[in-house]
Parts: structure tokens; sequence; C-alpha cells
């Protein structure tokens, strides 16, 4: 992927050059229907929903915005989605790293099944992600009663919302780092290992220089979905608030309250997260063309 | 797959890192969902039978689907659209849509359900246009719609987007040059090549669509038998410690994933095949 938005950038200047020449070129009439009709989806799709969050946040003004963000509910809604993101993303990261150094290293026979099992979360629906939780470990699951008798609560506590969110965060790294290792191929390793490098050497001086900007791409685009997860989390949180409630949670307690303005309020942070991911990631992008050049 | 030449391994780490890797997917993700078919067994036929085919769940099927299936359709055109636009054309501000174009991935779910309802309601910036004509999108399926069109965009956009960055001009040029008009190079020479690519978003986002709940249940009303999702059917069996209704229709809904994962898998080796053809 990195290797494909580096590519992308390095091309974007092609739409001039496209533009010029009769034939890659439209009528103008053909030209500005299609901008048009594409950049109208755009903005009734994607801008009008971002905007509406915010303005709606404002629009009872300041101090409920202020006060809907700093009351003690929404800030342990704010302290149990950090806790989920810190806890999942450096466990995924970990798995990214090792599955894609597996993969792309060494050969052995169901591979591709390895990958596409990789690939699973992102295809099971938030929903079925939550229940399979609570099916292994609540008081009616497998290990429900061993836990009881323990006095361990997973489920509609805090480590079944941190089990939900590694699960749906689990392919982000792995995926990024796949085809970009792929791509590279292995004979700078193998070179470092001849020159006799260790192996933690051949990592971190080798491999990771090599993919330290598709790491970092896997790391906030797994950090933004852990942080706004709502489906799985929501079937096994319980919805219990200042306890187990992150910050979409949090949003729709305060919405099916006709809360709306502390609602948007809250929501609007999520929005700003959701922001500065882009940001970031269109800075990665632009890196990754930099080095790329 | 070509067998590969056994080569002594020069690289280390491999029992590591495969062992970290089988151990950590079979714990975190395999594992749990062995436990819904599990679950799922130990139900007799009638009862699975009788669960997964119950009228509000055969409705919310009907609903989840179609609508999902409508708005992979919907994305596939306006997505191929904004690729083009994005790759062909120059105009202001195309960074800064380039950019955004990911904001339904980076967007918590609740937040985009909760953004979409507030448009789209009786007193919205939307709503209050629509509602006049008799458009009534927010609480109904075609609040469903909406909020699955805004999840899938990406999805088609950025499977389209980089195929159309590398295909090569020289073949519009011979078109052109051969007396082919701009809609007929368009039809037979550009969209054949764009064809997986199209494929893959649309079915990428059609699993999305499928399976997605937080955008979706704000903005539908869920109204039985006309507007609940499938997803939300599992919901609505747990809170009511149907456990075993509830893995019932997730094990459809995990089946329905895998099929399609397959053949998104399928998918995506034909387009990486054409492409390596094409160059």
């Amino acid at each position: 992927m990195a290797a494909i938005t580096a590519n992308l950038y390095a091309q974007h200047d092609r739409a001039a050059l496209l533009e010029s020449r009769q034939a890659t070129r439209e009528a103008r009439w053909v030209k500005y229907t299609i901008l048009g009709t594409a950049l109208t989806f755009f903005a009734i799709f994607l801008l009008l929903p971002l905007a509406v969050v915010f303005a709606e946040a404002l629009a009872k003004g300041w101090h409920t915005y202020l006060d809907a963000l700093v009351e003690p509910d929404a800030l342990s809604a704010v302290k149990l989605t950090l806790l989920a993101a810190v806890i999942s993303v450096p466990l995924n990261l970990v798995f990214g790293v090792a599955a894609a150094w597996a993969i792309t290293r060494f050969d052995f026979r169901g591979k591709q099944l390895l990958i596409t099992l990789i690939d699973l979360p992102f295809s099971v629906s938030p929903v079925v992600a939550g229940l399979i939780y609570v099916l292994v470990f609540s008081s009616h699951g497998w290990i429900g009663p061993w836990l009881l008798e323990h006095d361990i609560k997973v489920i509609f506590a805090v480590p079944g919302i941190v089990l939900a969110t590694v699960f749906v965060t689990v392919p982000f790294v792995a995926r990024e780092l796949i085809p970009l290792l792929q791509a590279q191929g292995r004979e700078e390793e193998e070179a470092a290992v001849v020159l006799g490098a260790r192996g933690w050497q051949v990592f971190w001086h080798v491999t990771l220089p090599n993919v330290r900007w598709a790491l970092l791409y896997g790391v906030i685009l797994s950090n933004a979905r852990a942080m706004g997860e709502f489906g799985a989390v929501s079937v096994v949180s319980g919805h219990i608030r200042g306890e187990t409630n992150t910050l979409p949670l949090h949003v729709e307690i305060l919405y099916n309250e006709y809360q709306f303005a502390a609602a948007f309020a809250v929501a609007s942070l999520l929005a700003l997260l959701a922001l500065v991911t882009l940001a970031v990631k269109s800075w990665i992008e632009w890196r990754a063309a930099q080095a790329h050049d | 797959m070509t067998k590969a030449p056994t080569l002594p391994r020069v690289l280390p780490g491999f029992g590591l890192s495969l062992g970290f890797t089988l151990t950590y997917l079979s714990l975190v993700v395999l594992i749990p969902l062995a436990a819904v078919f599990i679950r799922a067994s130990s139900l007799s036929l009638a009862a699975f039978w009788d669960a997964v085919t119950a009228p509000r769940v055969l409705a919310s099927y009907q609903l989840s689907f179609g609508m999902a299936l409508l708005a992979a359709a919907i994305n596939t055109v306006f997505g191929l659209l904004l690729a083009w636009s994005l790759v062909r054309y120059r105009f202001p501000g195309k960074k800064l849509v380039d950019a955004l174009v990911d904001l339904p991935f980076a967007l918590p779910t609740a937040v985009a359900g909760i953004a979409l309802t507030a448009l789209y309601a009786g007193n919205g910036w939307l709503g209050q246009y629509l509602e006049p004509l008799g458009i009534k999108v927010a609480f109904g399926p075609l609040g469903v719609l909406v909020a699955l069109v805004f999840i899938g965009l990406p999805f088609v956009v950025r499977t389209v987007q980089p195929v159309l960055e590398d295909l090569e001009t020289e073949l519009e040029e011979a078109a052109t040059s051969l007396g082919a008009h701009r809609w007929q190079t368009f039809r037979h020479v550009i969209l054949p090549v764009l064809q997986p690519a199209l494929m893959t978003g649309f079915a990428l986002a059609f699993a999305r669509a499928v399976g997605e709940y937080g955008s979706v249940i704000f903005i539908a009303g869920n109204i039985p038998m006309v507007s609940e999702i499938t997803p939300l059917m599992i919901i609505s069996k747990l809170e009511q410690y149907d456990y075993a209704g509830a893995t019932a229709i997730a094990s459809v809904m995990l089946v329905a994933s895998f099929l399609l994962l397959l053949a998104i898998n399928g998918l995506q080796a034909w387009q990486a095949r054409r492409n390596g053809r094409s160059e």
C-alpha cells in the first residue's frame, strides 16, 4: 500500500499532462459534468456529515460544549478509550511485524491461507466480533464458570473492551507491511547476515529503516480504529456509565438521552481525531514519496 | 502457487515469528470465531432453522443484503467518477479532496451515524428540503442506504485510483489515432482495464456494508420488518439473553463473510494477473 501510495504521489502531476493531450482529454462539457458530479457527491456524502458534527456540537455555545467534555463520565470514557488503544495498538504492532517477517522472509505451505486469516477481522461484522467474546467469556460461555469462580470479569468489564478492540485492529499493521516487505525482497537482509549481522541487528538496522513509514501508517490507522470502534465494543461493554464506556459508547448514550449538543461535542473530539489521522496519513504519504524520488 | 526451491534458510527467526503469529492469531481470532460454530452446532436443526428464518430475521437479511448491494453499486459509479477526477483533472483543493476521501475509514462509525441522522432528519440541513418532496431518509430504509454509501465510498476510490494512475496512455492515443471517439476509447479500452478493480472495490464495499452496525443504527429507525439490519437482530437476541438465537444468526453472517472474503481474494488475484499482463 505504502509503495502504491508513494507511486501515486509521484504521479500527481500527471493530471496536468493528461489534460493537455488531445488523446487523453474529454470534451469540456464532459469534463465539467464528471468533475461537477464527483465533487457534489463528495460534498454531500463526506463534507456535510463532517461539518454537521461541529455545527451541532457548538449549537448551544462554547459553555455547553466545554461542559460536555469535562464532565466526569466523559473523562472516564476518554481514559478507557486511551487504555484500549494503548494496549491493542502495540500488541498488533508486534503481531504485524512478526507475521510480515514470517510471511515475506520464508517459504512455507499454507502461506496464502495465513494471509487470508489475518484479514478475517476486517470482513467479520463488528457485532459478531463482540459476540464471539461473549460466547467464550460470559457466564454462559466456555470459560465463564471458571472465571466466575476466580472472580474475574471479562464481559461487561474493561478486559472485554480491550479484547474486542484488539480483535478489530489485528490486520492493520500486517497488511501495510506484507506488500512492502514482499516488494523489497530478501537480498539486503541476506547480505547483512552473510556479513555477520545477528538476527535482531538485521531487523533493527536493515529491515526497520526500510519499513518505518508503512509501520507508522499501520499504527495510526489501527489507532483510529481502536479509539473509534463501536459495534464490537458495544456488545461486550454493558454500557456502565463511568466504568465501561468508551468515547463512541458515551456518544451513543448522550444521543439516546436527547442530549444532542453534548453528544456532538464528544463526537467532535472523535472527528478531530479522524482529521488528525488523515493529516498524518497524508504527511506519511508525502514523506514516502520524497524518499521514493 | 509455484513451489519454491528448497534453499538453506539464511535469515533467522522463522520459528519465532511464525510460532508467535499462529499462536496470537489462534487465541485472538480463530478460537473465539470457532466458538460461534461450535455453539451453533449444539442447537437442534429445527431450532437453528427457526432462529435464522424467523420473519423479522428474513426481513433483516433482505434489508442488509439489498441495501448493501445498492450502496456498493452507487459507490462503484460515483467512486469511479471521483477517482477519475482525482487522477485526470486539476482543480483547486484536489489534495484536500484526496485526503478526505478516507474520512469514512477514520471517522468512528457512531459519529458518522449521528451526523448523518442530524443531516437527514426532518429539521436537518438536507432533510428539511427532502421531506417536503416526500423523500423520507432518516428513520427508514433510505437512511440505511445513505449510511452504507458513506462507509463504502473509499473502498472503490482507493482500488480504482492506483489502476487509473498506472494506465498506459499509449493505448488511448492508439485508439484515438485509429479514429475512436473518446466514449468508444473509454468503453472499449479504459473500462476493460478498470473492470477487475471496479469489481474488487464493489465487493469490498459490499462486504463492509453487510456487517456495518454503528453508522446505520442511529439513522435506520430500527422499525421491525422495515428497517432492522441483521447485526441489530443479533444485538436484540443478546439483549433478551437468547444466546442460541444470536449465535445462529451470527453463523449465517459469518458464512456470508467467508464467502465474500474468498470472492474478494479471487478478484484481487485476477486483478494482479490482469495488471501483470498489461505491463
